[in-house]
Parts: structure tokens; C-alpha cells; sequence
């Protein structure tokens, strides 16, 4: 906070005077814009710096200013000017301000659209007066005009500004007498999306975004007047790797996700901010779901991040939480198959004094890049204790130029500074590989990854005196494992990821973990409480505290210190 | 399948982009071009036209369903367009449409540009054609009729062969 300070004296902001609803305001000469270079702030921006939110459709603070929609007018005055070019004065020296009228009828306002007219000096912003009210009901009602009227079987009910402005601005009783406009329905513009061009008050987002965030100029309108609707050129698809963002940002039900469509009414859904786990970026998600099922993730905006977008692929990868092969019991097998569930407390007894019996330097672990911090400070403290060979397994894929990342982890740069991988992810792999072959390798820990896929088969594990297999799905590896320990996905328990650029950022809960499944924190502790004797902390704020006071990379950052938006650190 | 655009015409296109500071502003001027050309605008012309102009093909599109005047379908050899606006409906143009219409067994109702089944005819009841003071006026392809009642227009058709 002290240094925000300094920079804000030692930088004067310039600002422009203007009355909001009769209180004289200062707001910044300029504000960023959509692409964050500093413009002359609008009436829009700077009625919200001051707290006033003046309702719009076409407006978006990451695109560009289209001003189509109309929503946002609103009644101005601006000082009149005499023939010297200098204010005229009303008697008590104020400016005498004039209002903007129709020129052909001086008795209506003519009002400017707040999201494209920058601020002028000692300008006068009327936001709830009767005219701005005039022209806001008139505009609504006239985008109402040709709309269905369909909410009861609207999957944007719920969060739809049409229907919130209504509320606000509409009128109860229709005065629209003749038939409506049918335009396209149920129109497939690309393998995740549905467009109802009925419900589309033509606001433009969906083309601006495609076309300047994501540069796949894609969409456009076609015909015209009232059967304007939005389109795709004949034949092609809208198909790029960010469609579903413009589901989000269509302030109406006009496009929706052909996934989460007519699977669940928003108002029911318990809200949970999480990280996407499907590459290093780290987009910044809301979770949905409700009665224990994930519905759909939407991003969260964080400018450090991923300002207010993610990817099609990392949102619709959560249907895996929900697979019938989730691993849900404690299980310990004996060399010649028997098998027995048991509950968590015998687990962790019968484990660790097998575990003590391993020699130093005869055991080795492979984690997973997909674990959190709290969860791999665990596993380097077992680690450490047995003088362990570590590594994790890399996830190399695709990358782009915006938001995906080619390492497919979510938290290399976690296992990394923890020291449980190291720079080259993986290096390690062929080092354990020899030592199981060798016979210097007797025990394998193995926590949330499927240890087949390094090469490590039947006769490998034959050779092992002891296999743990922690994981969240079924594998070959499980099955033949002396310990089955079902761990909890991302969305199913708390923790912290460091992404590919060295940002700290923490994820909440959002469903209950399946049967005997647990948050893997949990039972790591247990473990090495048993084993090395330590006693971390017992919650996951104050494991977090601890391995930052014993990492020197994580620079002592406090749990609290995260928030919603994380913390950079040095990697 | 690509489009076959002639090396006379692809000249002339090329020229005509040199009339304007960015290439997207030629765009309509290609479509008239094209549609000159071919008789209609197919796919193929928008993407052929898109490219030619550094834009995709939506861009083109747009305008092909903005403007009327833009067929996306072949017509028939002779293109009638009976006048609509104000002037020639006082004159008489809507009946004069609905004989044409029915004459060719066309619905008069119909939007847009209709085609008789024998091909030979297109029949558009279009906005204005700017000879209000001869109405009701028509024009079959380039050619201008003013002051059209019912049986000259039998009789201008009769001779389009």
C-alpha cells in the first residue's frame, strides 16, 4: 500500500470536474481502455469510478467501443458558451449549464450514449433523472420489440441483463400489437455453440471478440433491418478454441453452450472460485454446481491472469470428476491378490510401518505436477526423510499465442521451487527406472499420477517391495498396488498452485470428494506425522504459512496475502 | 470448386482497386463487377472476392445479404424490374407488377427476385428508378420503359426472345 502511494504523488493523475446527479466529482483525465492504452475517460467509466452504473448491452471494458445498443444514454448538460467562447455565468457565478435538446423539438432531451462520449469539464451527468428514465424505457422497450419472451425456458434467466433492466427500466404491459419477427432458431454456429437469433438484441460482442481478442474474424451480421441476425459464412463453423466466451459476454440468451444448455437453472448452483488445471496459465475459474455435480466453469476475471477469458478445452475438461472409474476406497492387497478395504485410520497405520521399514536411499517418489503446493511440501518432506529419489511426469501439448500454454500441468513451477522436480521435468524418470531394475529401488511412491505411462510395467513392479498408488482415477498401476489410496480432485478440496509465469494463486472447494476419497493434504499429513514424526499444521491456510516460511522462493507470502488474485513470486 | 474469373475481368478488378485507399472499400464495386460477369454472386465469388481483398468471407457476405441488388442464385435471361416507390405506385406499378406476375405464374406476394420455371423471365418489384414523372416505369436488364400500362408490357416482353 506504501508504495501505491509514492507512485500516486509523485505521479499526479489529471482529472476533469464533473456533476454526477448533482455532486461534483473529480475523475481521471484518461482511463484505459480495452486494450489498457489510456484514452479520455467516457461518461460510462467515469459514473462507475464514482459508483454509478449506468446499464448497457453493447459496451464490454475488454472490447472495443461499439456504442449500437443505445442502453446507456443519458441526459448531459454542458456549459453554454458565449460569443466571447467564454462560460456565461448565471448570477452566482457558476457556469450556466445547457442541456441538450432535439433540435426539431427543444421540449425532448437529446441524450449522449455514455460508453462513447468522453468527459468535458464541469459537464453535468444526469443518471436517474426523468429524461435519462425516458430514454432508457424507450430503448428497452424497443429491443423488447422483437424478443420471444422466453425466459421460463431461457438458459440466460437468471443472469440476463435483458431481464435485469426490465426489472429496472421496462414496462409491465406490451404495447406491441402486431406480429413479431421470426427469425433463425436453434442455429448451430459451431460445435459448442447455439445461436437463437430471436433472443439477440445485435450488440456485437460475440463479432467484436472473435474478431479482435481471439483474430478469427468468424462471425458477422447478415441481412437486414429487422431480420438481422448474426451468422457465420455459409459452410464454415465457428469453431476456434475460445468460442464459449462469447456465451459468456452475450448479455442475453442469444448464444448458448451447447454443453451446459437446458442442464441446470443458474440460481440453484453453489458458486466456488477455482483455478483451471488443463496447462500452466492458471485461467482464474468459477465453479457451478449443485447436489455434488460440476455444471459448468466460467471465468473469473483477473487482469494478471487471464483478464476475462479461458479456453473452450479447459472449460469443458471437468466431466473426468464425475467418471465411474474414480477411486474410492483404501485398499491393501497382499502380494498373492487378496485384497481388503479398509477405513483411513488403518491405512495410514499399516502403511507407515511398512514404510519404516524401507532403507534410506531405497525408495523413490513420483508425484504429480497436478498436486498442489500444500500436497507436494508433504511429499518433499517424506521425501527428505527417506533420502528419495523425486521427480514428476511432464505434459507437453499444444500451445497458442493467448492463453494456452504448452505444459499441460497446472503446477510445475510448484513442484519446482518445492523441490520435487527439478528445471528438466522428468529427468529423474529414467534414474528410478534403472534403480527398480537395478534392485536399489525397493519402494515406489506413487501420488496422482499413473506410473504406467513412464514405462514402468508387471515386471518392473515385481521387483518392488512395496508399490503405493495414491490417485483420483483407476489405473493399471492401482490394481497391482500394496496401497490404494483414493485422492480428491482439485474441485473436491483447498490448496494453491504456482503457474507457468510464477504466480501464486489459491482454489476453493466446490464439491464433496466420492467415498472414501480425501482431500489429499489431509492423509499426507497423517503420514508424516507417523513417519518423520514432524507435525504440520493442521489446517490447509497454516500449511501453506509454513512451507512459504521454509521455501525460500515463496519470499514468507501468507495465505491471506493470495486473495482472489494471487501473488507473483520468483521462480 | 474455385471460380473461373477471366484475365480481362481479374484486370479489371484489379484495376478497380486502385480507386480506393484500403482494398475493403472496393468490395461493393467487385460484387457488381462479379455479378456483371456471372449473372449472379456464388460462394465461390465471395471467397474468391474475400481473398482477393485481404478479408474473409463473412465481411463479403455481409453485404451480398445487406443489398437487394445482390443475387446469391442465377436469374433468368431477362431480369424485370418493375418500380415500387411512390410515384409509380400512385401510377399504377403494383398492378402492372401483379399482371407480370401472373402472366409468368408468379406469386406477386413474394419477396425479392422470382423466376419463371421456363428461365427465360426474372421478375423484382424494386425501390426507386428514378423517372417519377413517366410512372409506372420498368426495365428488362439495361434497358429503360417508362409510362408502362399492361399491354405494352405484354408487348415489350413478347419481343425479348
Amino acid at each position: 500500500m506504501a508504495t501505491e502511494t509514492t507512485k500516486a504523488e509523485s505521479k499526479p493523475v489529471e482529472t476533469v470536474t464533473v456533476k454526477v446527479d448533482g455532486v461534483t466529482v473529480e475523475v481521471p483525465k484518461t482511463t484505459p481502455d480495452w486494450q489498457g492504452n489510456p484514452v479520455p475517460t467516457t461518461i460510462l467509466q467515469a459514473c462507475k469510478q464514482v459508483g454509478k452504473e449506468i446499464p448497457h448491452y453493447c459496451y464490454h471494458p475488454k472490447l472495443p467501443v461499439s456504442g449500437n445498443c443505445r442502453m446507456c444514454l443519458v441526459e448531459i448538460g454542458m456549459p453554454a458558451m458565449g460569443r466571447d467562447r467564454k462560460p456565461i455565468l448565471n448570477e452566482d457565478g457558476t457556469p450556466k449549464i445547457q442541456k441538450g435538446v432535439l433540435p426539431y423539438d427543444p421540449s425532448l432531451p437529446r441524450g449522449a450514449i455514455a460508453c462513447a462520449t468522453p468527459v468535458a469539464p464541469n459537464m453535468e451527468i444526469h443518471t436517474h433523472s426523468d429524461n435519462t428514465k425516458m430514454m432508457r424505457e424507450a430503448v428497452l422497450e424497443s429491443l423488447l420489440i422483437n424478443h420471444p419472451l422466453d425466459c421460463p425456458i431461457c438458459d440466460q434467466a437468471g443472469e440476463c441483463k435483458l431481464q435485469e433492466y426490465s426489472m429496472e427500466h421496462g414496462q409491465a404491459k406490451s404495447q406491441f400489437a402486431e406480429t413479431k419477427v421470426a427469425k433463425p432458431k436453434q442455429v448451430d454456429l459451431g460445435p459448442r455453440i447455439m445461436l437463437d437469433a430471436e433472443r439477440c438484441v445485435l450488440c456485437t460482442r460475440c463479432i467484436r471478440f472473435s474478431r479482435d481478442i481471439v483474430n478469427d474474424d468468424a462471425l458477422g451480421i447478415v441481412e437486414r433491418g429487422s431480420y438481422n441476425s448474426i451468422a457465420t459464412f455459409p459452410g464454415s463453423r465457428f469453431e476456434n478454441n475460445y468460442t464459449l466466451n462469447t456465451v459468456d459476454i452475450c448479455p442475453v440468451g442469444a448464444l448458448t453452450s451447447k454443453d451446459f444448455r437446458f442442464q441446470m437453472r443458474v440460481w440453484f448452483m453453489k458458486e466456488a472460485k477455482s483455478i483451471c488445471t488443463s496447462c500452466s496459465t492458471g485461467c482464474n475459474i468459477v465453479v457451478g454446481s449443485r447436489e455434488n455435480k460440476v455444471y459448468r466453469y466460467e471465468p473469473r476475471d483477473n487482469d494478471a491472469v487471464n483478464a476475462c477469458w479461458m479456453c473452450d478445452e479447459g472449460r469443458l475438461n471437468y466431466k473426468w470428476v464425475n467418471r465411474e472409474d474414480r477411486l474410492t476406497d483404501c485398499i491393501i492387497r497382499e502380494r498373492d491378490g487378496n485384497q481388503r478395504k479398509v477405513e483411513w485410520p488403518t491405512l495410514i497405520k499399516e502403511l507407515s510401518e511398512r514404510l519404516a521399514k524401507a532403507e534410506p536411499g531405497s525408495v523413490a517418489i513420483i508425484a504429480s505436477a497436478r498436486a498442489s503446493n500444500e500436497e507436494l511440501y508433504l511429499i518433499k518432506l517424506l521425501a527428505d526423510h527417506f533420502q528419495a529419489i523425486t521427480d514428476c511426469i511432464p505434459r507437453q501439448g499444444e500451445s497458442d499465442n493467448f492463453l494456452v500454454q504448452a505444459d499441460k500441468n497446472p503446477n510445475s513451477n510448484g513442484a519446482r521451487v518445492l523441490g520435487v522436480a527439478f528445471s528438466e521435468m522428468g529427468i529423474q524418470i529414467a534414474r528410478i527406472d534403472e534403480g527398480i531394475e537395478s534392485g536399489k529401488i525397493k519402494t515406489l511412491l506413487s501420488f496422482g499420477e499413473n506410473i504406467t505411462r513412464v514405462g514402468i510395467d508387471d515386471a518392473m513392479i515385481g521387483k518392488l517391495d512395496l508399490l503405493v498408488v495414491s490417485d483420483i482415477l483407476g489405473s493399471h498401476a492401482a490394481d497391482k498396488a500394496d496401497f490404494v489410496l483414493p485422492g480428491a480432485a482439485h474441485l473436491e478440496k483447498r490448496g494453491s498452485f504456482v503457474n507457468g509465469k510464477g504466480r501464486v494463486q489459491k482454489f476453493q472447494k466446490a464439491i464433496e470428494a466420492p467415498g472414501n476419497a480425501r482431500a489429499d493434504w489431509e492423509w499426507l499429513r497423517e503420514l508424516v506425522i507417523k513417519i518423520t514424526g514432524k507435525q504440520p499444521a493442521d489446517n490447509l491456510p497454516g500449511l501453506f504459512n509454513e512451507m512459504s516460511a521454509s521455501v525460500s522462493a515463496f519470499n514468507g507470502v501468507q495465505w491471506k496475502d493470495l486473495g482472489d488474485l494471487g501473488v507473483d513470486i520468483n521462480i | 470448386m474455385s471460380l473461373n474469373v477471366p484475365q480481362t475481368l481479374e484486370a479489371e478488378i484489379d484495376e478497380l482497386i486502385t480507386h480506393y485507399p484500403e482494398k475493403r472499400s472496393a468490395s461493393v464495386m467487385l460484387l457488381h463487377a462479379i455479378q456483371e460477369h456471372f449473372g449472379y454472386v456464388s460462394k465461390e465469388a465471395i471467397e474468391w472476392i474475400a481473398s482477393k481483398l485481404e478479408l474473409k468471407p463473412i465481411n463479403v457476405y455481409e453485404l451480398v445479404t445487406f443489398y437487394p441488388m445482390f443475387r446469391q442464385e442465377p436469374a433468368g435471361k431477362y431480369v424485370v424490374k418493375v418500380c415500387r416507390t411512390l410515384s409509380c405506385a400512385l401510377g399504377g406499378s403494383g398492378k402492372l407488377h401483379g399482371h407480370i406476375c401472373s402472366k409468368l405464374g408468379l406469386d406477386s406476394r413474394k419477396h425479392g427476385l422470382q423466376t419463371a420455371s421456363d428461365g427465360k423471365f426474372s421478375v423484382e418489384f424494386v425501390e426507386c428508378l428514378a423517372s417519377c414523372g413517366t410512372a409506372p416505369v420498368m426495365m428488362i436488364n439495361d434497358d429503360f420503359y417508362e409510362g408502362v400500362s399492361h399491354e405494352r408490357a405484354d408487348e415489350i416482353m413478347g419481343k425479348c426472345q
